[in-house]
């Protein structure tokens, strides 16, 4: 933990400010943060309902990476992942980032086709992969099981070097503590009750603190979006789904990297403190509550009991649910709305985390010029009319 | 692991059933008579409620009926099944 | 064990700890049997590398985490719950477990159990609780972590109905098992509350037990928690070295173990529990040596340690310097309102008992249902200690009343002066603790606070103060109210941090359970699979079923044995086992409608005795599923699916019959395991199929292709399609499941067919351009893309898909067509997942990608290698060079169109 110096201010909010940002995650702290440095724009207020960073920012297994198969991903990614390897040095604060790779196995010969196809994308996109077959997989994760009589076998990996993880925490709080420092106001226990929208454009918030003026209003409110987009009357293609995850106690390292399974359903790194940190897939039904059913959890231990066996006698110690915001395609919507002055960052499902960098720098590009950055075009809402997806789900199951 | 009233097998657990999303999205009566956006709306725009919501079930290990009910999206209280 | 009560006894066990060899008695926890040996320090801190002992003595140790060695090695267990054992071998850590690399033998599984009443803790009020409502006759769960009833009776030696508590204990326990729907579990921790009262148990059955662990999945009518309560500490200096001990951890040594953890003791109260405590230790030969009650402004301010180690040698208490190995703390009293909170109940911060409390309609004050505040789906009462009800008389009236369904008792309640002592004021911080196993200290909270953290999440994250084992069991209370002192706010504005499953930690392998290994997804086979393995075939996962991949003879590699398959089908006859393609029957007047609805193609002018392809769409317009439909009656089809996609094709028709078209008279089965299926094929197929079934015409005439038969195939009676996904001359036979193997024999039995398993038919298909769903697809094709035009009706109105065929996405020219694609080298075999590129130098990244490969054979009919591809505008490429960028390589490779094999179909009628 470095320094002993303030973090954030608590300043009481102002009557108006040039940016209003509903939501003070990961992405909306961030947003401020290259709001205030990229574009000069200080008068910025950040405004989270409860604790700053304390959704999803606060609930997450932190694993970055940028392997992603279509260009529009790994181009946001990737620009994600290039501020990620300099994003210390950028906030002057130890975020605790860690480039130890990550695995995304294959189990069928399908998963193969996919996994190289991505990997050969990825490549061509500038992303490093590699391609790893079960050997490998071995050397670079001595404790996944790759026995071949196994119930799905490991067939082999991709595998990105630069990926990893990161103290999500102390993320939040190296962005908070940089744009606290250019002037941004972040306003904890402040929610946003309504969008004040008058001929088509957004003037104002109503909060539980009063009203505040916004010359433009930036929502980024994850699994929320719904319910603060409604607001302006908006209706956005998401459902918020319940995502848990779980730590065990501390161990002595055992896990160097970070291995992701989608056919078997896990994903699990070794945090710096030596707690395993895992994660599994979504509860299926809507839900705005913060945990999800047990079930989940004994079939995420299952699933990493196939893949770790020496994790056995490991213990659960804590496990909780985020609210995460699914779209059709799991990918994000990030641009303009049809309310002018109102922008909108959302639908990140489960993969906000490691876009954070990368998203703030293009929101607030975004809202600073009231045009899409480059790197977050094709993320429109218009997509879902045109059909021009970007589709992440990956194949569907093997047939014939 | 919620408590699922089945209209038609009783009380049982989540884990027989699959979540069907918001209920009452009719298919459209003539899709080629629709915008584009109109259409886009059926295929990939839901309510998404923080409180009650309308939404649809199926009892897949069980009658392999769907159903209706109505649960609190934050509470998860449900209102009876039909 | 010098350090036993006197006449204290019991069947002496040998154990180890840090390689140490000791004695302890059965009944002992580690815990205990270690302090019985006068061991103090059990390990050191995370971060500090502080000496560190035993603290409490149950779940809330946040100390003495030690490694068991033996049996079994485990990590990271609280050695105040381990039951002593003999052979037991732990060793203290610093903070930090070890994984075993070797597998666990031990076996854990899972139960499932109702009640009308599960009862939490087997205390006071929980025994009572359970007992009266077993004499309503409801059925009740009663659930305790301990291996004993009674609670903190037995820590306590307190009297119920002027017996010994512990004796009275016992014989409710006994008692209620007489009941023929009372089930009581011990060793059993209550970890979860999930919603609609749905809680789960872990069991600890022991490492000798068949079954280690078990899990419970209790689904209950209503819930009552009588889960007590924990002591808390004091944060003053010195407080995290061994020889600290809460008070009521010291009482329950001498009370339930006959074990003395000192020999003279400083008492640190702030309230009166501490001096039943102190009396009963005294009773037992334990010294007191002073008691600083701060209610009286005497405060521990400081803690001489002895140089080796062993923890407290001397207290300074007032200036005064005391000398004593142990110190017991007693800093008040924090409900167990884990399950409470988890079930979604509200806790309220309660100023007479400093403490956090359930926020239930009626307080321990007034009479009432003591049922949860505001709107809340659970049915859960909260009784005894639990919601801060803590003398014994009373938790038995609460239990009394909780089990019978009636208000709960109020009591008077004793104020508490406003001046709870939290923190004992001290110029330097650095040694008050308030999570031992964190390390974390006043001194860390001051530089949370000091960085401009003020919610109690920001502080617990920013320091880990409540994040270990014990998950702040004695920390969580007392950190949130030295935060709110550097505040300047009440403890209940600030709040506490969210309690959350599990209560105590629960290991991976029991939630795994049985789920491991082949259990841990179902194996599906055919009637056939047998045959295969005998043959030496390999297999390959498709969906949960295992398909025969290739057969390889002696000597020969994967290459080689598809390469023989290949030609066998081309030349001569092969067979496959097609029996997991998934099979409906669709029965009803309006089963033609339905089909016309779901599949893109016109099925409902399919006669009688004919065979149509069709694809599916979902509405996005996005090729969902593709097989054959076979019309057996008017108003009966069977549909065949893809392998994967078979369960899911049927929950698709149930879900637009029932939800959209519930006026269709269809009824959907599967009949997928009913039948049992082999592909025929090959130039041979007819003359082996007129051999096996005399009563069959099988020229092209009688029997054309697309349509079927009903014969008997080596006298068992089969359903004969001819239909070809290889462009050969080929029939599917179709038998009840239970005759496949007789079939399959039959054919075998010719000796002149050659089994083929699923990449040979990949192969073949391949070279005829028919893409398979999921590996050519990958729910971003249209059937347009595939240029199956042909299979989209122009004549219906609608179909599931049709609207989306029109959006502007759908209709670009740039989209990604399949196409095939020949290596300019023939011996080039190109990488399924191979990327193209128009380039034959790469650029600097990103560099436009046309499209990849899907599928990339060695083809034995074309005597080369080919691939398909989905690639950009592929219909306007053929002809066309592009570049295939494989390792360090550019392959240039032509695209041609995907039918690369017999494009006039005059092989299909052999």
């Amino acid at each position: 933990m470095t320094g002993q110096d303030r973090l954030w201010d608590s300043p009481e909010p102002e009557s108006s400010y040039d940016v209003v940002i509903v939501g003070g995650g990961g992405h909306g702290i961030a947003t401020a943060y290259y709001l205030a440095k990229n574009h000069g724009i200080t008068n910025v207020a950040v405004l989270e309902k409860g604790w700053l960073a304390g959704g999803n920012m606060a609930r997450n297994t932190t694993i970055i990476r940028s392997n992603y198969l279509w260009d529009e991903s790994a181009g946001i990614y990737e620009h994600a992942l290039k501020l990620w390897e300099g994003l210390e040095e950028d906030l002057g604060y130890d975020v605790q980032f860690s480039q130890r790779g990550v695995l995304n196995l294959a189990h069928g010969l399908q998963d193969v086709r996919d996994g190289v196809r991505r990997v050969n994308a990825n490549r061509l996109n500038g992303v490093d992969a590699e391609w790893l077959d079960p050997a490998q997989v071995k050397e670079v994760c001595p404790i996944v099981d790759i026995r071949q009589d196994a119930r799905y076998p490991v067939l082999g990996a991709t595998y990105q070097p630069r990926a990893g993880i990161a103290k999500h925490d102390y993320v939040a709080w190296g962005y908070a503590r940089a744009a606290s420092a250019m002037g941004v106001h972040f306003i904890e226990h402040c929610e946003v009750t309504g969008i004040e929208v008058v001929d088509g454009r957004a003037l104002a918030v109503h909060t539980t603190r009063g009203r505040i003026a916004a010359g433009r209003v930036a929502m980024s409110a994850a699994g929320h979006s719904s319910v603060v987009a409604g607001m302006a009357g908006l209706r956005l293609p998401v459902q918020s789904h319940p995502l848990q995850a779980l730590v065990s106690e501390l161990l002595e390292p055992v896990h160097p990297t970070v291995v992701m399974s989608n056919a078997v359903h896990v994903y699990v790194s070794q945090a710096h403190k030596g707690e395993l940190v895992m994660g599994a897939g979504i509860d299926t039904y809507n839900s705005y509550r913060q945990r999800g059913a047990f079930h989940i959890i004994e079939r995420q231990m299952a699933a990493a009991l196939e893949l770790f066996p020496v994790f056995a006698r490991a213990h659960v110690l804590r496990t909780w649910g985020g609210v995460v915001d699914v779209t059709p395609d799991a990918s994000p919507i990030v641009g303009l709305t049809p309310v002018e002055g109102l922008y909108v960052n959302c639908g990140w499902g489960t993969g906000g985390f490691k876009a954070t960098p990368g998203v703030g720098w293009c929101y607030a590009h975004t809202i600073a010029n009231d045009e899409p950055h480059p790197l977050n075009a094709p993320f429109t809402l218009e997509r879902f009319t045109t059909g021009a997806l970007v589709d992440e789900h990956g194949a569907a199951a093997v047939a014939h | 692991m919620l408590l699922i009233p089945c209209p038609w097998c009783g009380p049982r657990d989540e884990a027989e059933f699959r979540y069907g999303g918001q209920a009452h999205v009719a298919y459209p009566l003539d899709p080629g008579a629709l915008t584009d956006e109109e259409w886009a709306h059926y295929l990939f725009f839901r309510d998404n409620p923080k409180g009650a919501f309308d939404e649809r079930w199926n009892h897949a290990a069980g009658c392999r009926r769907w159903f209706n009910l109505t649960r609190d999206t934050v509470t998860n209280e449900i209102e009876g099944s039909r | 064990m010098t350090r036993r009560r006197a006449g204290h006894e019991g069947e002496v066990l040998r154990f180890t700890f840090d390689g140490r060899p000791y004695e302890g008695y059965r009944g002992d926890t580690l815990a205990a049997a270690l302090l019985a040996n006068g061991v103090r320090k059990v390990g050191s801190s995370v971060t500090l590398g502080r000496p560190r002992g035993i603290f409490g003595a149950w779940t809330e140790e946040p100390n003495a985490v030690v490694q068991i060695e033996k049996p079994f090695p485990e990590p990271m267990v609280q050695a105040t719950t381990i039951p002593l054992y003999e052979a037991l071998a732990a060793t203290g850590l610093a903070g930090r477990g070890r994984l075993s690399p070797e597998p666990d033998p031990a076996r854990y599984d899972a139960t499932h159990a109702h009640c009308d009443v599960l009862v939490v803790g087997a205390g006071p009020a929980g025994l009572m609780a359970a007992l009266t409502a077993a004499r309503t006759g409801a059925r009740v769960i009663l659930a305790d972590d301990r291996f004993q009833p009674g609670g903190s009776l037995p820590d306590t030696a307190e009297t119920v109905d002027g017996r010994p508590g512990a004796e009275w204990a016992r014989d409710t326990a006994a008692h209620l098992t007489t009941f023929p729907d009372v089930r009581v579990l011990f060793r059993t921790s209550v970890v979860g509350y999930y919603d609609h009262n749905y809680l789960v148990a872990v069991e600890r059955r022991g490492e000798d037990a068949v079954t280690r662990e078990r899990v419970w999945r209790i689904r209950a009518r209503r819930v009552v928690l009588a889960t007590g309560a924990h002591e808390r500490p004091i944060a003053f200096s010195g407080n995290d070295l061994p020889g600290v001990m809460l008070a009521s951890a010291a009482r329950a040594y001498v009370n339930r173990y006959g074990v003395l953890p000192g020999r003279r003791a400083v008492v640190f109260t702030t309230g009166d529990s501490a001096y039943d405590a102190a009396r009963d230790l005294a009773e037992a030969g334990v010294e007191i040596a002073e008691i600083a009650d701060a209610r009286e402004g005497r405060l521990v301010t400081g803690v001489v340690g002895g140089p080796d180690d062993q923890g407290v040698r001397a207290v300074h208490v007032g200036g005064r310097e005391v000398e004593a190995d142990l110190l017991l703390v007693s800093g008040g009293w924090n409900p167990v309102v884990h399950l409470f909170s988890q079930s979604g109940g509200e806790l309220r911060y309660d100023e007479a008992l400093t403490t956090f409390v359930p926020a239930l309609t009626t307080p321990p004050g007034q009479a009432g249902r003591a049922v949860p505040a505001g709107r809340f789906s659970q049915a859960v009462e909260v009784v005894g200690s639990a919601r801060g009800v803590f003398t014994p008389a009373g938790c038995l009236a609460d239990g009394e009343a909780a089990g019978s369904g009636s208000p709960l008792p109020s009591y008077p309640l004793r104020v508490v002066g406003a001046e709870h002592l939290w923190l004992v004021p001290s110029g330097d911080y650095s040694g008050h603790f308030v999570d031992l196993q964190r390390d974390v200290t006043v001194a860390d909270l001051q530089r949370a606070t000091g960085a401009g953290l003020r919610s109690a999440e920001h502080v617990k994250r920013y320091t880990t103060a409540g994040t270990a084992h014990d998950q702040g069991k004695t920390s969580g209370t007392l950190t949130s109210a030295v935060i709110a002192g550097m505040l300047g706010v009440g403890v209940a504005e600030l709040g506490t941090t969210t309690f959350r499953a599990p209560y105590v930690p629960v290991s991976f392998a029991t939630l795994a359970g049985r789920d491991r290994g082949a259990l841990h997804d179902p194996v599906r086979v055919t009637a056939i699979h047998d045959w295969h393995v005998s043959h030496g075939a390999l297999f390959e996962n498709v969906g949960q079923w295992k398909r025969a991949w290739y057969y390889p003879r002696p000597g020969e590699d994967m290459t080689a044995a598809v390469l023989r398959e290949c030609r066998a089908v081309r030349q001569a006859t092969g067979a496959m086992d097609a029996s997991t393609l998934g099979k409906i029957d669709v029965q009803g007047p309006d089963s033609a409608e339905l089909l016309d609805r779901l599949y893109t193609n016109m099925m409902s002018t399919l006669k009688v005795g004919a065979i149509r392809y069709g694809v599916m769409c979902r509405p996005d317009g996005m090729v969902f599923d593709d097989g054959t439909v076979i019309r057996l009656a008017p108003d009966r089809f069977l549909v065949t699916t893809t392998t994967g996609n078979a369960a899911a094709v049927l929950d698709w028709m149930e879900e637009w019959l029932q939800t959209e078209w519930p006026g269709l008279r269809v009824r959907c089965t599967s009949v997928t395991e009913q039948w049992a299926t082999v592909a025929l094929a090959g130039p041979g197929s007819r003359d082996v199929l007129a051999g096996l079934a005399p009563d069959l015409a099988v020229d092209t005439e009688s029997f054309p292709f697309m349509t079927w038969r009903d014969t008997e195939v080596a006298g068992i009676e089969a359903r004969v399609c001819r239909i070809s996904f290889s462009g050969e001359l080929a029939y599917e036979i179709n038998v009840s499941w239970w005759y496949g193997p007789a079939l399959w024999e039959a054919i075998q039995a010719t000796g002149a067919v050659t089994p083929y398993g699923t990449e040979t038919m990949h192969v073949l298909r391949a070279e005829k351009g028919y893409p398979i769903v999921g590996q050519d697809t990958d729910g971003t094709v249209t059937p347009a893309d595939l240029g199956m035009d042909w299979v989209v009706s122009k004549k219906k109105a609608d179909f599931i898909g049709r609207r989306s065929f029109a959006r502007p996405d759908a209709v670009r020219p740039d989209r990604r067509h399949l196409v095939g694609l020949v290596p300019e080298d023939p011996g080039t075999l190109l990488p399924e997942g191979t990327q193209l590129v128009a380039f034959d130098r790469l650029p600097e990244p990103p560099v436009p990608m046309l499209g990849h490969v899907t599928s990339s054979y060695r083809s034995a009919a074309l005597g080369r290698t080919f691939a398909l591809a989905l690639v950009s505008g592929g219909r306007d490429r053929i002809g066309e060079r592009l570049y295939a960028p494989v390792g360090d390589r550019l392959i240039p490779v032509t695209v041609t169109h995907h039918v690369l094999y017999d494009p006039e179909g005059a092989r299909r009628d052999g």
